[in-house]
């Protein structure tokens, strides 16, 4: 388990790099985020999460949900800035290279009563912290 | 898509030949207060006489998908029979204190709050285990690069289902059709107001290339 930030503590940032999660389950990499996030963590994914593992982040975020602590993720990732439309949207969000690997975008994940997206775009996400 | 999706999909002629195919399950998914109920009871009312359920301003108003069988659907000379279901407004955060903001009780907007997640679990398992198409709404009053909604279509993408992206709410001011056509340049975008009922006709033509056989 990760150690609870508390708003008094500050803010917690963690980049993380793709060595450092690659390795996990699809389950095991979203329980590692939520318990993170629930816990008042912001994480940086040098690489972030195909599709399957976004359907997952939700559905876990919502099993997750309680008012008193926890009211969900905010989460953000890069459109990729390609205006290319025969890679499709999958191939635009998560920019598959030529083997067809999907090469994931950077992503932030934070509490989202702590974090809200202010603006974003193709190739800046701006994002408010609340420290109060 | 769900392996016995697929293995339904790949015998789906030989059902034809016993005259047993079953209607395509279509999803009108989206973030909330897109419109997807207010479109899904105008389809069922044009087509069936009948609304599928309640309706309104607030987000989360749908909190169970819900599901109106055999809404035949024709346009020109094709004709497609579906199962339409309502799926909740999917998002990655549920706040009572929304609902406590627009004048709701504090037991009852909890309450609802409890309900919209779960029903936000449900519309996933829904798309990953029983949805063949999806009609996606988005609000076009709102900036389309919201993350649920790569998210969702990204994971759409991933399935390989048929999608029908409709731009909704064009009879509202400060209503932007082509930003989202701008940003999914790879899926036909819709310009619609499911309220007033403009461009219906539009939607049923997409609905019957998209989704018919």
């Amino acid at each position: 388990m990760s150690e609870k930030i508390t708003q008094e503590d500050g803010i917690r940032i963690d980049l993380m790099r793709d060595s450092k999660i690659s390795g996990m389950g699809k389950t095991e990499k979203i329980r590692y985020i939520i318990d993170h996030v629930r816990d008042g963590y912001i994480l940086i994914l040098e690489s972030g999460l195909d599709p399957s593992e976004h359907s997952l982040l939700i559905e876990k975020t919502m099993a997750e949900i309680d008012q008193d602590t926890f009211t969900g993720v905010e989460v953000e990732s890069y459109p990729d800035g390609s205006k290319d439309t025969d890679k499709g949207l999958l191939g635009r969000v998560f920019n598959r290279n030529q083997s067809n690997t999907p090469k994931k975008n950077l992503t932030v994940i934070g509490p989202a009563d702590r974090m809200k997206t202010l603006h974003k775009d193709e190739t800046h996400i701006s994002a408010l912290l609340n420290t109060s | 898509m769900s392996i016995m999706q697929n293995m339904k999909n790949k015998f789906s002629s030989l059902f034809d030949v016993f005259g047993e195919n079953e209607p395509k399950r279509i999803g009108i998914y989206g973030p909330p207060n897109s419109g997807k109920s207010t479109l899904a009871n105008r389809i069922c009312k044009d087509w069936t006489g009948e609304t599928l359920g309640a309706e309104g301003p607030m987000p989360h108003e749908t909190r169970r998908a819900k599901k109106r069988e055999n809404v035949t659907i024709e346009h020109n000379n094709s004709k497609v029979t579906i199962d339409i279901v309502d799926t909740p407004g999917v998002a990655t955060e549920v706040d009572d204190k929304e609902f406590v903001t627009e004048g709701m009780d504090e037991d009852v907007a909890k309450r609802r709050a409890r309900e919209a997640t779960e029903g936000i679990a449900e519309a996933m398992q829904w798309l990953r285990e029983d949805i063949d198409g999806v009609i996606y709404m988005m609000d076009s009053t709102q900036d389309p690069f919201k993350q649920v909604n790569t998210m969702l279509l990204g994971i759409i993408e991933s399935h390989n289902m048929p999608a029908v992206v409709l731009a909704n709410k064009i009879d509202l001011e400060d209503a932007d059709a082509k930003n989202i056509a701008d940003a999914f340049p790879q899926h036909t975008t819709v310009p619609v107001s499911a309220k007033k009922g403009d461009n219906m006709d539009d939607i049923y033509k997409q609905i019957a290339n998209k989704f018919g056989d």
